[in-house]
């Protein structure tokens, strides 16, 4: 007995061996399956993954020994993991992060200034009016309602067509929202509202409006997806959203509200580190350039660069017109007042909600 | 533990004992395994709780973090709500989990093994996916909400808030203290309840003066497991909570969304107080512990009652139907189309190019970390409890080590994590090499559910006799022969099965690696909280079910690979 015991002792030792070796194997393949490969860039992106992947093709194919770590998560994690890593930054590049957040970054002295090949091909109102810039936009983003169609229809509920129509009572408990501390969506439709009604008036509207909301969710896109599986009716999100939903065969019509969408830029940036790579760079030049602009056209109406790709179906015909008059340093300088406050007000619904 | 440290009788009384080479290394170990419990428990603590009294700019603010966070109403609720969801949750579990228990373990009901296995399920399941798993269920478009979709009575329990909350943390912990109560239901002597019967005692009364007191110490650690389980737990909140905001949830907002390391480490605090004192309590009251079960003990077998059979069986099948439900719904969802509007099945969501989390190479990721946690955590948590078991000498220092290796369980994952995150992110920490790679990841797990692996390899450890070292010793075979040679083949059951636990258990765990897990190494559980973050529900619960799967055929691979062992060390058992 003691034999065949000590057999399977040895026989197991031996496939748990095996086993951790072919992982090991199969773990250090993953990342790296290119051996030629002679840099690798980190790069941060809030850009939807749904974007990326396509994106990325034409950088791959010009860049073969360039080994993009591409790390994506929403607006907020990203920001937080900038300030996280302060001391000892992992990421080489971000890439499509809302320019408030890239301001506060750059505040807390995490950016190096660049000016990359092709910069003035980009609009100036998209891009940082320092010279060399600290950030470099690629395209806009707008707030916008997603509404379920087949479900208004059921709980006949009209279609909202402006932030006055969100606050009346019919809309009890049907709207979700992004929270604004953690989603660059929810934050620029709170700034929006604060802007466009003044600070007063402002949080007298989002009293109003939290009335309505069912829940506050972590990112930007879920209230527009939650809209999609008819979890609610309605979702404030963004446009690209909404419109991408709407072609994907989901019951869901873009809204841009008729006062105004708040919106922001998503931009890009070059970290500051004791060794920056001359790879990281060549990703920034590349992220302007008008073969990538026209693959941001298809998604979006709005890019820094211009070109010729036509408005993608489901937006408004003067996507520019839409925007509301946007002050991004005041955006970044009073984030922190304005999350605190939003906190206070509307943070918890076991809270009782003001009358 | 009370090993004696004399080597041979005449080293008692005024003759010292002599020191060898062997006790050296024996002594070098415990030290050196000492020191690994200081680093993986006791060091990462300090910057945290230090971290709570600095604002986010770096400057000392004293206490003012959290006198902040207690005058922030909306903040302040959430202590009360996550006491709220605990307790409600440990009652509804244990209760639930006491019945199940009693049927397996006092009863004749018949499928008795299959109803151990399926109570067990929701090990497998991460509490995330559990949620998921209701949300498709009592969500506003959920198959009971609708009624099938009309065709049944509808029924909405309100789900998002304290009613889900509640309803996926007791799916989670009821297996947690089903494993507490059936083993101390198993532990009994029947002779008690001979004698209540001859004295005409009522069942009821035979069931509350016998059968409660006799449990009454796991009873005791279900409720403080579950409480602790219940109260740190952060899967389930996040995806039903809604508005309804606890501790746990608001760690992760204060961190992620907004940047506010130092309130991440301040509410911290907040979740570590209470469990701590829970942990502590529990273990005054299991000292006073004494044995039940003597030698002259007589195993229970349970007769035949045809009115308590049935009730419990309609009672167990209705708990594991429950549970299997869940389980069917994250499978379902994981294959529809587009729910509620397309009901065509595929294998579309399984596809993860397209959204948030890392897809399959999460996926591996996941199981290699899992693998070498398995493997590595075995080793030192059986070397440690060897050391602490069977070492000589040191007493003191073998007791710290105990206590030092019983306190992870009162540690809440997303405290451990976030500590880690400041103690090895520290440039001028010798360790700061290892933030951001796998080997963090994994030694934060091993350490996460030490506790549980180190009392099982201990109580393993018991149950062999001390004569086999003493006649080793006696016929001057070091020690760590008699380890390799005696030891080990003796415990291989108990040690695989520590590797099964750290394995599962590190496939479906969240909250330790959320804060902590680099960028380039995405891990499958931490997927599902980014896709259904970025409100990708379905593709959450098809990652969901490859990871129930892939645990639950580690699991089945282990059974089936071990049976012959099994039953050769059962023979052996009986033999001695």
């Amino acid at each position: 007995m003691r034999t065949s015991l000590r057999k399977f002792l040895i026989r197991f030792m031996c496939g748990l061996l095996f086993v951790t070796l072919v992982a090991a194997c199969t773990a250090s393949n993953n990342p790296q399956t290119n051996t030629e490969t002679t840099e690798s860039i980190t790069v941060y992106t809030a850009l939807e993954d749904d974007q990326i992947n396509t994106y990325l093709e034409s950088f791959k194919q010009n860049n073969s020994n360039i080994q993009v770590n591409i790390v994506r998560d929403s607006t907020g994690i990203v920001t937080a993991k900038l300030l996280a890593e302060k001391d000892n930054p992992q990421a080489d590049v971000v890439w499509g992060l809302a320019a408030s957040s890239l301001l506060i970054a750059d505040q807390q002295g995490l950016i190096e200034p660049y000016a990359p090949k092709g910069l003035e091909n980009v609009r100036e109102d998209f891009r940082d009016s320092k010279n060399p810039p600290h950030w470099v936009g690629i395209d806009a983003w707008e707030s916008a309602f997603c509404v379920n169609t087949v479900e208004s229809e059921q709980e006949k509920l009209p279609i909202p067509i402006s932030w006055a129509d969100l606050i009346k009572p019919i809309y009890k408990d049907k709207i979700v929202m992004s929270n604004p501390a953690s989603s660059g969506t929810g934050y620029l439709s709170v700034v929006a509202i604060l802007q466009m009604k003044g600070e007063e008036e402002g949080w007298k509207y989002l009293d109003a409006l939290h009335q309505n909301i069912a829940q506050y969710t972590h990112s930007g896109s879920k209230p527009c997806k939650i809209a999609g599986s008819g979890e609610y009716p309605i979702g404030i999100s963004f446009g690209y959203r909404a419109v991408k939903q709407m072609n994907e065969g989901e019951p869901i019509k873009p809204i841009f509200p008729e006062e105004g969408s708040g919106w922001d830029i998503e931009a890009n940036g070059l970290i500051k580190k004791a060794a920056i790579k001359p790879a990281a760079k060549t990703f920034l030049d590349w992220a302007i350039s008008p073969e990538v602009a026209k693959k941001y056209a298809a998604n979006f109406p709005l890019t820094a660069v211009k070109t010729d790709v036509p408005i993608p179906e489901g937006y408004g015909a003067d996507p520019y017109g839409q925007l509301i008059k946007n002050d991004f340093q005041w955006m970044a300088d009073n984030r922190e007042r304005i999350l605190a406050e939003w906190t206070k007000r509307y943070d918890g619904k076991s809270e009782p909600k003001s009358e | 533990m009370t090993v004696t440290s004399n080597r041979s009788p005449i080293s008692s009384g005024k003759i010292k004992p002599i020191t060898t080479s062997e006790d050296w290394i024996m002594r070098g170990l415990l030290l050196l395994g000492t020191l690994w419990l200081f680093v993986g428990v006791v060091f990462p603590l300090y910057p945290m709780l230090i971290r709570s009294f600095y604002d986010s700019n770096g400057s000392w603010v004293g206490l003012s973090n959290y006198v902040k966070y207690i005058n922030t109403p909306s903040l302040s609720v959430s202590f009360f709500n996550s006491f709220y969801i605990a307790i409600v949750s440990t009652i509804i579990a244990v209760s639930l989990a006491l019945i199940f228990s009693y049927a397996l373990t006092r009863t004749a009901m018949v499928g008795k093994p299959w109803f151990k296995i399926l109570g067990m399920l929701p090990i497998y399941i991460p509490p995330i996916a559990t949620a998921i798993g209701l949300i498709y269920l009592f969500g506003n478009k959920g198959l009971v909400t609708t009624g099938a979709f009309g065709r049944l009575p509808t029924w909405d329990i309100n789900l998002y808030g304290a009613n889900g909350i509640i309803l996926g943390e007791v799916l989670y912990v009821f297996p947690q203290a089903l494993v507490i109560l059936t083993t101390a239901l198993s532990l009994t002597d029947a002779r008690l309840y001979e004698a209540a019967q001859a004295l005409r005692t009522s069942p009821m009364r035979t069931f509350l003066t016998i059968t409660i007191p006799s449990v009454k110490y796991g009873l005791i650690s279900a409720m403080f497991v579950c409480f602790i389980l219940a109260f740190t737990d952060f899967g389930v909140p996040k995806v039903v909570g809604g508005d309804f905001n606890v501790l746990a949830t608001d760690i992760y907002k204060q961190v992620i969304g907004q940047q506010n390391f130092s309130m991440g480490a301040t509410i911290s605090v907040f979740l570590l107080i209470p469990t701590v004192f829970a942990f502590v309590i529990d273990r005054i009251i299991q000292r006073k512990q004494t044995a039940l079960v003597t030698a002259k003990a007589v195993p229970l077998q349970p007769k035949s009652n045809p009115m308590l059979d049935g009730i419990m069986f309609a009672f167990c099948s209705l708990i594991v139907g429950l549970i299997l439900i869940v389980f069917a719904t994250i499978i379902l969802a994981s294959l529809v189309q587009v729910w509620p509007y397309n009901f065509q099945l595929g294998f579309k969501h399984y596809n993860f190019n397209n959204v948030a989390g890392g897809g399959y190479n999460a996926y591996w990721n996941s199981i290699v970390m899992s693998l070498y946690t398995a493997l590595l955590g075995t080793i030192i948590v059986f070397i440690g409890a060897y050391l602490v078991e069977k070492g000589k000498g040191l007493k003191w220092l073998r007791s710290l080590n105990y206590f030092l290796s019983t306190v992870p369980l009162a540690l809440p994952g997303l405290v451990l994590g976030l500590a880690y995150v400041f103690f090895f992110n520290n440039p001028s920490n010798p360790l700061n090499g290892l933030y951001g790679t796998l080997g963090i990841l994994v030694i934060c797990n091993i350490i996460h559910f030490y506790t549980v692996c180190f009392l099982t390899a201990s109580t393993g450890l018991k149950q062999i006799d001390p004569e086999f070292e003493a006649v080793s010793a006696s016929m001057a075979v070091p020690f760590y022969k008699t380890f390799w040679l005696v030891t080990v083949p003796l415990c291989l059951p108990i040690l695989l099965e520590i590797g099964i636990y750290y394995f599962v258990n590190t496939m479906v765990t969240i909250s330790a690696i959320i804060f902590l897990y680099p960028a380039h190494i995405p891990l499958a559980a931490v997927a599902i909280i980014n896709m259904d973050d970025a409100g990708d529900i379905a593709p959450a619960a098809a990652m969901s079910t490859l990871i129930v799967l892939t645990s639950m055929g580690i699991r089945a691979i282990y059974w089936w690979g071990t049976k012959g062992l099994r039953k050769r060390n059962q023979a052996w058992l009986k033999r001695s």
